[in-house]
């Protein structure tokens, strides 16, 4: 049942994925990421990862590509246009890769031993309760600095979309 | 495991034909108090009072005629008002309606399924909510459409920031991500409801979360994205029948999903004010026994001829409701039930009394108003809860 | 077989990787290049939570955490710059975007 869930959203990640780099138009490959996001906010699920679950889909699938969506509609962009490639490299590409990757997935298997298994329910320290205990304990010098990091790109952003003063 | 499914599917069933037959009674609802605080009746001759009202506006919707124009993108043309819809039922399954109770020998809560995120869940799906909208403006490929999309999308954005902080702050005092655990936290009476709760009551978290759950669902004073005579239509402009439908009924599902969580979070969900064996279940059978009663008497003398028949028959139908509650097997569901949707109807006709009674905001004025003067009252509110909390625990 | 094998969520999060590298390389609109970027951070975020399965600890979702709030801050000013970009050049393709001189 967790595998099948697993190879669902897996598959959809990917194909996905694939749309974002093969897609003409930016608002098509904005929607195929939101897909990403959304499957892998499944995946951390079942990795018991509940708390980055839901600040993957508030955070990332709920405001990050909002604005990706609203430039995209602001600025009008257009489709692109697709230089020629050659037959020969599209013919030997496909292939190539993915042999590339299935021996690439061979070797992290041999090098993983079928040791570790993910079902639900595995890992129960992803609760908000641990991740907050973490975060505000031992993790506290940072949480401060990604938040002056939060303010300094909100100064930035600001300072460059706002319009000139002439 | 057998049981179990056959149970959630009862559930999922029963959730779902009393949501769909609410939302169309919203739709009623509204029609009716706006008109009464216009001072004229409303809808009236469909059905004694207007109750079919719904079902003909229903039937009208469908026989429409379901034009496609030819330059839209048809593919996001076609899933925005799907993916508007699906997000706003979404987040229903989370919401508690009562405790448990007993059905045929299993034991069972009245809430589709508990998260222990479930205040999470509820903020993602409105997040993905944004996304309705931004596609149907874009998709509709129309310089009206697009501006009322691209300003009520960054309107519901903006306002999710002081609803997020304002959410943060009750579940300071509640310790809780779990909107069942929420209620029972709030056991015991009003003076334990997040409100009042005593470390900091959360008066100011009320107000604020009520605020951004107007500006969220684009509701009067937030509605300047939709309003008829702004931006020719706003993002629905080239939307007909039941496309446009669904856009409406997403919005009065988003209404109800906040008015739940604005009950959930601070006004204690389906507990009573006081505990029961003070008579806090009389409360119910006495609001529908004094409703009967005026309903008989003004049935005795009615302004218009019709309602000689339909003033009485209300009264008869709210004396049995009132009845009914006091019967002890239903005691246990309906009285939870009964406060829940007492709350959760409460803050509804807050939205629909604002609606009646509020001109609308500019839209300069509306995003001025969320990042200059909600947005830091908000966080003063979370760190003052903070700090009461911290210094008397 | 009820139980998946961790590696498969590190391939998955190599393959997504290898996707975003092949976005940024290829893709000649500037928006799209940045939501390649966004990917290959994705990616990586899946890495951080399968380790932090397989050592039963929690510090994984916490980096990821930070990643995603430094993901969110590097796409607003990105975007705001692209903005700029656009403003001054009335162009998204990056291969056009070559001279200093306005």
């Amino acid at each position: 049942m967790d595998v099948i869930l697993f190879l669902v959203f897996a598959v959809i990640a990917v194909v996905c994925a694939v749309n974002v780099v093969l897609q003409k138009h930016p608002i098509s490959s904005a929607i195929s990421l939101i897909g990403v996001m959304g499957s892998l906010a499944v995946l951390y699920l079942l990795l018991g990862a509940e708390f980055i679950a839901a600040a993957q889909v508030i955070v990332y699938a709920g405001a990050v590509m909002v604005l990706f969506v609203f430039v995209i509609m602001l600025l009008n962009a257009g489709e692109e246009v697709r230089r020629g490639r050659s037959f020969m490299a599209q013919l030997l590409g496909m292939p190539l890769l993915v042999a590339f990757a299935g021996l690439m997935a061979w070797f992290v298997n041999r090098l993983y031993p079928e040791s570790t298994g993910v079902h639900f329910g595995g890992f129960t320290g992803g609760t908000p309760l641990a991740v907050g205990r973490a975060l505000f304990t031992r993790y506290l010098l940072p949480f401060e600095v990604t938040s002056i990091l939060v303010l300094i790109a909100i100064v930035g952003a600001i300072v460059l979309g706002r319009k000139e003063m002439d | 495991m057998n049981a179990f499914l056959i149970i959630s599917l009862i559930k999922i069933a029963i959730v779902f034909a009393v949501l769909m037959t609410t939302l169309a009674y919203l739709q009623w609802v509204e029609r009716k108090v706006i008109a009464h605080i216009q001072v004229r009746p409303g809808p009236y001759n469909v059905g004694p009072h207007g109750l079919l009202q719904p079902l003909a506006d229903v039937i009208k919707l469908i026989t429409k005629e379901d034009l496609v124009p030819p330059y839209v993108n048809k593919p996001l043309y076609l899933a925005a008002p799907f993916l508007a819809i699906t997000m706003a039922l979404l987040s229903i399954a989370v919401i508690p309606f009562g405790p448990t109770i007993q059905v045929a020998g299993y034991q069972t809560w009245m809430q589709l399924t508990d998260l222990n995120i479930g205040v999470l869940f509820v903020l993602a799906v409105s997040s993905m909510g944004v996304y309705g909208v931004a596609f149907a403006g874009w998709a509709s490929n129309n310089k009206y459409a697009l501006l009322g999309g691209l300003r009520s999308s960054a309107q519901m954005i903006s306002y999710e920031l002081p609803m997020s902080i304002a959410i943060a702050a009750p579940l300071l005092l509640s310790n809780t991500l779990s909107l069942r655990e929420l209620v029972g936290t709030q056991a015991g009476g009003i003076w334990h409801w997040n409100v009042l709760r005593l470390p900091c009551p959360q008066i100011i978290g009320f107000i604020i979360f009520l605020i951004s759950a107007f500006a969220e669902t684009n509701r009067v004073p937030f509605d300047l994205p939709e309003a008829e005579n702004e931006l020719v239509a706003g993002f629905h402009t080239e939307y007909s029948s039941m496309k446009f439908a669904s856009f409406f009924m997403a919005e009065y599902a988003n209404m109800i999903t906040v008015s739940s969580m604005a009950t959930l979070l601070f006004l204690g969900g389906w507990e009573a004010p006081w505990p029961a064996q003070y008579g806090s279940s009389l409360v119910p059978t006495i609001i529908f026994a004094l409703a009967g009663l005026v309903a008989l008497y003004h049935g005795m003398n009615p302004a218009r001829k019709r309602d000689r028949l339909t003033f009485p028959a209300a009264g008869i139908v709210f004396l049995v409701v009132a009845a009914l509650f006091q019967i002890g097997i239903l005691q246990e569901w309906i009285i939870p039930l009964f406060w829940f949707c007492a709350k959760t109807g409460a803050i509804l006709f807050a939205f629909i009394w604002v609606r009646g009674t509020l001109p609308r905001f500019r839209y300069d004025q509306l995003m001025r108003f969320t990042w200059k003067f909600l947005f830091p009252v908000a966080m003063l509110n979370l760190l003052v809860t903070g700090l009461l909390v911290a210094w008397f625990s | 077989m009820s139980e998946v094998p961790i590696a498969w969520f590190l391939v998955l999060s190599a393959v997504l990787f290898a996707l975003g590298v092949a976005g940024f390389l290829f893709r000649r609109n500037i928006i799209t290049v940045f939501m390649s970027i966004e990917l290959m951070l994705n990616a990586v975020n899946l890495s951080f939570v399968t380790f932090s399965y397989q050592f039963k600890q929690v510090n994984g979702n916490l980096y990821t955490f930070f990643v995603m709030v430094v993901a969110a801050a590097e796409a607003a000013v990105g975007l705001a710059i692209i903005l700029t970009v656009f403003k001054n050049r009335s162009t998204l393709n990056i291969d056009e975007v070559n001279s200093m001189k306005d």
